[in-house]
């Protein structure tokens, strides 16, 4: 392995940090610093693209692997590592930092540098959760996502921005303290945060006192952290709170990739520490998947606010994931990550076009618009792409996870799929009523006539979206060749189970 | 080693016209976007034609595999087309009546703004088409079926101004999503049975099994779901709400979309799954009647229709109905056959309503029209072929088709007969009603002298923004050479495919002409092979799985039970009820114009059910949407949301609050400290993590 590749997590990693200190000391007038945290973002973009590239799809494991003794006592590690599906959750964070760079130029001009410098080391945590082998350096980068999150909704946000942050830190790190007690019993007992070592105990059943009501607390400890940050329903109610107030930026990111902490952990943590558990506990989990895919679509089919509607859409598309995840079959799991990458661009495009609209108006409430078509032809025309793709049409993103999972659902038992495939129905019940309400008809109110279609800078913004949505689409396979192996690996453990279910 | 057809250009031919008038269409003249518009369109009809020249000399089915598309374990998708008789007959109505189609909308939305946006969505429309008929797998026709249904979304909601328009377009698109949902279980069970999408694979696997005559098995279960995909697309009972809502497009979409291909992709669909179909007798019984009932049912709505449009709906769906039916038998090319000459018939039925809604400045209440006849021959003459090829008489196209249904059905049981027989009746009433009330007796309108009033909102009006000049505020020269000062002709762009469609409903049939009648029924024998292939023995006991039905056993093409003699008697009937609703609507609408108003008085409530569409849409909205609103907002949203979870949490936030200081600093907004408490905090953790970290290396 040469340096580079030894390296390059870390460079990741790290490269947004860094540019957050650069950027407290140098530039100063407030277009420079908008320039460098493009420049720092891109950088860092196209460092990640170095993953995908070179990737072995055909070896089992983790890859790109960096494990460093860090600290001996408590047994830390620096260790890091990927696979295929970690890998494009970085891929999807680095690709959405630029666009919400951009997507900030205008509407942040008060506290621009602490701006920047927040979403930086946004960045880099977000970035950390996924390279993490570490169960202790996974949890400091899990805990470190908020601090940088809540401040940009606390500060940069509107309306009861305090409320909402307040609300988003207590809601999710309460109950991250249940993983990190499971974290802590798990290294008291192996006397290692290590992700492989400690599959490796687990599995071979080496852990002292592992049994009775032990794993299913373990179990639950990191369950708990996870489906609040997801959020499953009924732990939801953080979220609309959260995203109508946080600014443009941290709307994206906080749909895009944070709630894909919460499903990724699910994946990595739950599934790979945990199978018998997984198993035995799955009833319950999609029951609340299922209820979250149709109670959050028929929550955001009566918000008067888009920002609202998007998130409880969110909640809608995470049960789709949640379900695909516990089907534990290949379709389902595929489809899952499937829709973790199509969600971040979608719904990521969806939030920057409210996001628009709200630096014209200031407002995101539906019945403030209608008839947009006329004076924005492009914005309706992006907006309309962003809606389709969110609503699983076939040939854009949605359509290829949304299947794949319910058909994994529906194989592991029938009326799951069932219950879910309703969603297609719901869907397009909410996306386009809003759609209708905001962009057709006549213009309600007149201020609405003199609103400027995008500007080029929005267009760039929305552009790598539009083209994301439609090449996932269509050529899935350049992220399903290199997830597919990743899930079968995922499934090992559960391949026994899963051929019984099929063949129920 | 058979020729590369390259199938896949023929889809995407289009593509590429949509994708030139959608991204550049807005700087370019109209001359341009036309252009670029038929080209594109004409060439995938070129290529269909070169296809079918060398129809005979390919090996049947022809499959094409472009590339793979997905890839989840074992299972996988291809783009990948195939071509057999089926898919060529539906190619050649698709191309060549969406080409005519083309021509004419080039005359008819001359005048109206977002030229370039029209034409950009009618190319993506037949390329969403296309991709559906030559799709080889079921998701490949997915893409096909739900890209239509996006098309016609689109389309309807054209005049995005109106608000009529808007959610005409949304509920066109919603109805059939609940039609897809179906679509989508039976996928699920395919590959949870077959472990493929793959028509062929699918088809091989299902070919073994005998049909399931005693309770519902999976076969059945498939073949069910996937109607109700195709009631959905197809505009059936219960799924048939939106097709008349969707006449708020632009008429050459209404031709198009919801009356020539779109809404037979349902038919198409069914016969090509003719394999599952033929093994679940219970769901085929289940097709026919929901086609027997719809056949029926719109038709009684039609005959009290005042809008134009509206009529020629509810006949699309009452025609539809048909080839349900005929499916529902089992008689899957006399379907396809009647697909076919209706494309013909019922698309030049739409264009020539445009043509007379483009003449009298926007109308679509037939009441206000009239005598129309010698101010516009050529849209009379046209329309009149088409009605007669509607209402089954000979030897117009419409009648083959109509009568081997109808023959078809009787054979399985004269209950459908009966009831073909009197829609029949209903169906040549209310068409010769349209035709008397639009171009017979004295003009009731008043586009005579002033041009564009227009009280329907239907055709001008939608003006604004947008480049949406309107037709009404613009009585300038017509760019056709002819003023827009009265009632006239349509231009020769929109006559010339008139004219073409109004031969085809004439002579479209002759192609089918049966055995009673002295002909050779090639179009039945043409699609032979493709149903005839798969037929599964009629007796069950020899049907042993693995075993593939003898190809002399079938259904299609087979000589019938009973002798000419009795189907010409049939035949007989069938033309006399079509004369009979001819007879009836020259007598209302011509020689005793006052009596439709007094059979309405006199049976009021009856009428009133009949003209309000039997309160179908109120009962929906009734049952299904507001009680669905309500629930989401008042029991989910402000319930459980906010009454109970939010309120639990407010909750125990409040308690902690008066125990603790701390949480009511944070609390009372005091953020910036609370921020820089954390940042202090994480900082110093970092510090120390690092010193660690470097004091034990």
């Amino acid at each position: 392995m040469n340096w580079l590749d030894k390296n390059i997590l870390t460079l990741i990693t790290f490269a947004p940090a860094v540019g957050a200190v650069l950027l407290l000391f140098f530039p100063r007038r407030h277009r420079d610093i908008r320039v460098f945290a493009l420049v720092i973002s891109l950088l860092t973009f196209v460092l990640s693209l170095h993953l995908p590239a070179h990737f072995n799809r055909g070896l089992p494991g983790f890859q790109f692997d960096r494990d460093l003794p860090w600290i001996s006592s408590p047994n830390i590690h620096y260790h890091m590592g990927i696979d295929g599906i970690s890998m494009w959750l970085i891929v999807l964070t680095t690709f959405l930092a630029p666009l919400c760079v951009l997507i900030s130029w205008k509407s942040i001009d008060d506290r621009v540098k602490e701006f920047f410098i927040l979403l930086l080391i946004l960045e880099t945590s977000l970035i950390g959760v996924f390279v993490s082998l570490d169960l202790f350096l996974f949890y400091f980068f899990w805990e470190a996502t908020l601090i940088p999150m809540a401040l940009l909704i606390g500060i940069y946000g509107h309306g009861r921005k305090v409320y909402a942050a307040v609300k988003f830190f207590l809601y999710t790190m309460i109950a991250s303290v249940f993983m990190l007690a499971s974290i802590l019993w798990l290294y008291a007992k192996t006397g290692s945060f290590d992700f492989v070592t400690l599959q490796n105990a687990i599995h071979s059943g080496s852990i002292p006192e592992f049994s009775g009501t032990v794993p299913l607390l373990l179990f639950l400890g990191f369950f708990i952290a996870f489906a609040v940050k997801v959020p499953l329903f009924p732990f939801h109610t953080w979220l609309p709170d959260a995203h109508v107030e946080a600014p443009t930026a941290g709307s994206v990111l906080l749909a895009g990739v944070l709630l894909k902490m919460g499903t990724y952990g699910m994946l990595r943590f739950n599934l790979g520490l945990f199978p018998e558990q997984s198993r035995v506990n799955a009833s319950w989990i999609v029951v609340l998947a299922l209820i979250g895919i149709v109670y959050g679509a028929l929550v955001a089919m009566v918000q008067p606010n888009m920002k609202k509607l998007i998130a409880y859409s969110s909640i809608s598309h995470l049960g789709f994931v949640v379900l695909g995840i516990f089907s534990f079959t290949q379709a389902g799991l595929n489809g899952a990550m499937f829709i973790m990458l199509a969600h971040g661009i979608s719904t990521g495009g969806l939030f920057m076009l409210a996001g628009i609209l709200y630096e014209r108006r200031h407002t995101y409430e539906i019945s403030d618009f209608g008839g947009l078509a006329t004076p924005m032809p492009t914005y309706s025309t992006f907006f309309l792409f962003m809606v389709l793709a969110s609503l699983g049409l076939p040939l854009l993103n949605g359509f290829v996870g949304e299947f794949l999972v319910l058909s994994g659902a529906f194989q592991a038992k029938m009326w799951w799929g069932v219950v879910a495939a309703t969603g297609v129905i719901w869907s397009a019940c909410y996306l386009l009523w809003m759609y209708q309400r905001v962009i057709f008809g006549k213009v309600k109110h007149a201020e609405n006539n003199l609103l400027p279609d995008l500007l080029l800078r929005e267009r760039i913004a929305l552009w790598p979206t539009a083209i994301m949505a439609l090449a996932m689409g269509v050529a899935p396979l350049l992220w399903l060749n290199t997830i597919d192996p990743a899930v079968h690996n995922v499934l090992a453990p559960f391949t026994q189970l899963a051929s019984r279910m099929v063949g129920q | 080693m058979t020729p590369n057809l390259h199938l896949w250009l023929i889809p995407i031919l289009p593509l590429i016209g949509a994708a030139i008038n959608g991204f550049f269409g807005r700087r370019f003249s109209r001359q341009a976007v036309a252009a670029v518009a038929l080209g594109f369109c004409g060439a995938a009809f070129a290529m269909a034609l070169w296809i079918a020249a060398q129809f005979s000399s390919l090996a049947l089915p022809h499959v094409e595999v472009l590339t793979s598309w997905l890839n989840s374990g074992n299972f996988s998708v291809d783009y990948s087309f195939a071509l057999d008789q089926l898919s060529l007959v539906m190619l050649l109505i698709v191309t060549g009546v969406g080409f005519l189609i083309h021509v004419y909308s080039v005359g008819y939305m001359w005048e109206e703004g977002g030229y370039y946006r029209f034409f950009s969505y009618l190319n993506l429309f037949m390329f969403f088409m296309l991709t559906l008929i030559l799709a080889s797998n079921y998701l490949l026709m997915f893409v096909g079926w739900e890209g239509v249904g996006l098309a016609s979304y689109l389309l309807i909601g054209f005049f995005f101004i109106r608000d009529s328009a808007a959610a005409a377009g949304k509920k066109a698109f919603i109805v059939n999503r609940i039609g897809d949902f179906g679509f989508l279980i039976a996928l699920f069970l395919m590959i949870k049975h077959f472990g493929s999408l793959d028509f062929q694979k699918v088809f091989d696997a299902v070919k073994p099994y005998s049909p399931e005559t005693a309770g519902v098995g999976f076969l059945t279960a498939i073949a069910l779901l996937l109607l109700l995909g195709a009631c959905g697309k197809s505009a059936q009972i219960p799924l048939y709400v939106w097709l008349p809502d969707a006449m708020e497009g632009p008429t050459p979409v209404s031709a198009l979309i919801h009356a020539a291909t779109m809404v037979t992709a349902g038919v198409y669909m069914i016969s090509r799954s003719h394999v599952i179909f033929e093994r679940a007798p219970s769901a085929l019984m289940v097709v026919a009647i929901i086609g027997t009932l719809t056949a029926f049912f719109a038709a009684t709505i039609g005959i009290a229709q005042t809008d134009i449009k509206k009529v020629l709906a509810y006949s699309t769906i009452s025609q539809l109905g048909y080839m349900f039916m005929a499916c529902g038998v089992a008689a899957f090319s006399a379907g396809i056959f009647h697909l076919m000459t209706h494309a013909f018939f019922k698309g030049l039925l739409f264009l020539a309503a445009g043509s007379v809604i483009h003449a009298v400045g926007g109308e679509q209440d037939m009441r206000r029209m009239g005598g129309l006849r010698k101010k516009i021959p050529w849209t009379f003459w046209t329309m009149t072929f088409a009605t007669i090829a509607i209402s089954g008489l000979p030897p117009f196209a419409g009648f083959f088709s109509k009568d081997e249904i109808l023959w078809r059905a009787y054979q399985a049981s004269w209950i459908y007969w009966l009831v073909g027989v009197i829609t029949a009746f209903l169906t040549s009433f209310y068409m010769f009603r349209l035709l008397f009330m639009t171009f017979f007796g004295e003009y009731r309108g008043d586009a005579e002298g002033v041009y564009g009033h227009d009280e329907h909102d239907g055709h001008a009006n939608h003006a604004g923004s947008d480049g949406h000049d309107s037709r009404a505020g613009a009585p300038a020269p017509h760019g056709h050479g002819h003023g827009h000062g009265g009632i006239h002709e349509s231009p020769a762009i929109m006559l010339v495919p008139l004219v073409i469609l109004a031969v085809l409903s004439l002579v479209g049939g002759w192609v089918g002409i049966p055995g009673s009648l002295g002909g050779g029924n090639h179009f039945d024998k043409f699609l032979g092979p493709v149903f005839r292939s798969s037929t599964p023995a009629v007796n069950p006991e020899h049907a042993q799985p693995g075993e593939t039905a003898p190809p002399e056993q079938t259904t299609e093409g087979s000589e019938p039970k009973t002798g000419h003699s009795t189907e010409i008697i049939f035949t007989g009937i069938s033309v006399g009820a079509g004369l009979l609703g001819l007879f009836l609507a020259w007598l209302l609408y011509i020689h005793s114009p006052e009596l439709p108003d007094r059979i309405a008085g006199s049976m009021h409530g009856l009428y009133s059910a009949v003209a309000h569409k039997y309160w179908i849409d109120e009962l929906y909205a009734w049952l299904f949407v507001k009680p669905l609103i309500a629930i989401s907002g008042v029991v989910f949203w402000r319930g459980i949301d906010q009454g109970t979870i939010d309120a639990a949490l407010n909750g125990s936030a409040d308690g902690a609050r008066d125990l603790s200081d701390e949480v009511r600093h944070m609390q009372s907004g005091n953020l910036r400290s609370y921020a820089g408490w954390i940042a202090v905090g994480a900082a110093a953790m970092i510090a120390y993590m690092v010193w660690m970290g470097l004091r034990t290396q």
